[in-house]
């Protein structure tokens, strides 16, 4: 039961966009369409999992002081692997995410994870965790993609029409302010409700 | 990017793709301390401090040091790491020679490590190859667009403050919405000076 609860927090009660509001930038900066949102949500996925489960393995030996030095290393070799994979396999969606793939080593979720989550727990409980905390940034995305490209250019995952004048400004950097402030809203007004 | 005058690298930098707003780079930073202005103004200092010293030797870094033995797979972590060490220097730099400067910074500065911009324009003066004059040029223009949007940024939220907002949309929601028309507006600097 406890191993569920470390899954399903991040999902839905510290879902850590919608509710700590962490790892803004790449939410809002690639999410323009659905496909480089997932495809920042799978690389950001990758990095946190095996970072948060590396971490977790070596929290032994690792003394207190140096903890942070220690993660940031971890963290960053994950972060090039996962870099130089996708420069090889995926080189138009490593073109569209650009800077953001290396800006995932200060991606404040990963860093929060490995301080506040896998330095404490078993290695088991760190991953579970660490795949909880993906899907939610995963999840919200990918959301925001889809919305903001059906209505900025109608279509979903590059295919279909299901707007015949998209609103241009949605796929514009302005889009993913509004969208991300109308999702809050209704967030908010949903909890505000049920009390 | 590459042929353009300095002029233009540092407008291009300040205003057309002004980091915070068009870029969507260290927005973490953007809503988390735009609630004062001397708040703002400080950290905006900070990182105008910091981002032109850093980004000046993690050139000289990369031209000199991992371009010759052909490390640049280890540029994600030693960048990370130089940038967070610098900081500490500086630091203590400050607060031996320039005690005042460190009165005024001080608390900041730990801060800024964990801002993205920095570690961003570390790595975008590598992929623009930038040579030494243009990268201090291009870090400040960053700094400065930085320190603008988040200056107007904090003197819109403060009159929100006692705006009468609906509910739900208190707090984050509204900062959203005013971050969506700011860069609107922002992205009326596009074709400016032809760049």
């Amino acid at each position: 039961m406890a191993k569920l609860k470390s899954f399903t927090n991040g999902i839905f009660r510290e879902n850590p966009v919608l509710v700590l509001m962490i790892g803004l930038c790449p939410l809002l900066a690639v999410s323009s369409s659905a496909i480089n949102a997932l495809g920042m949500g799978v690389a950001a996925s990758f990095v946190l999992i095996f970072s948060n489960a590396m971490i977790s393995f070596c929290r032994r030996i690792v003394p207190e002081d140096i903890r942070i030095p220690v993660f940031i290393i971890i963290i960053a070799t994950f972060v090039t692997i996962t870099d130089y994979v996708m420069a090889a396999y995926f080189p138009p969606l490593h073109r569209a995410l650009g800077v953001f793939v290396p800006l995932i080593v200060v991606n404040c979720i990963i860093l929060g994870r490995a301080e506040a989550f896998a330095y404490r727990n078993s290695v088991m409980d760190s991953l579970l965790d660490g795949i909880g905390m993906s899907l939610g940034f995963t999840l919200v995305i990918v959301t925001i993609g889809i919305i903001r490209e059906v209505l900025g250019n109608g279509t979903i995952f590059g295919s279909g029409a299901f707007i015949s004048q998209p609103a241009l400004i949605m796929i514009l950097p302005p889009g993913a302010f509004m969208t991300i402030g109308f999702l809050m809203g209704i967030l908010n007004w949903w909890k505000g409700r049920k009390k | 990017m590459e042929g353009l005058s300095l002029f233009g690298i540092f407008f291009s930098a300040l205003l057309i793709n002004n980091i915070l707003l068009i870029r969507f780079i260290a927005l973490c930073s953007f809503f988390g301390v735009s609630r004062q202005m001397d708040v703002s103004l400080g950290m905006s200092m900070a990182v105008i401090f910091v981002m032109t010293i850093s980004s000046a030797v993690t050139w000289v870094l990369y031209h000199f040091l991992l371009l010759p033995l052909n490390l640049v797979f280890l540029k994600i972590t030693i960048f990370i790491l130089v940038i967070a060490s610098l900081v500490q220097l500086e630091e203590l730099f400050m607060k031996k020679y320039i005690y005042n400067l460190y009165r005024a910074l001080g608390i900041y500065l730990p801060l800024v490590t964990t801002n993205c911009a920095i570690l961003a324009v570390a790595f975008l003066h590598v992929d623009y190859n930038f040579g030494f004059i243009q990268t201090t040029v291009y870090s400040l223009g960053v700094s400065l667009g930085y320190t603008v949007a988040i200056m107007l940024f904090t003197g819109i939220r403060i009159r929100l403050e006692i705006a009468p907002i609906p509910e739900p949309l208190k707090g984050y929601p509204v900062a959203f919405f005013v971050a969506a028309l700011m860069s609107l507006a922002f992205l009326g600097f596009k074709g400016l000076f032809g760049l």
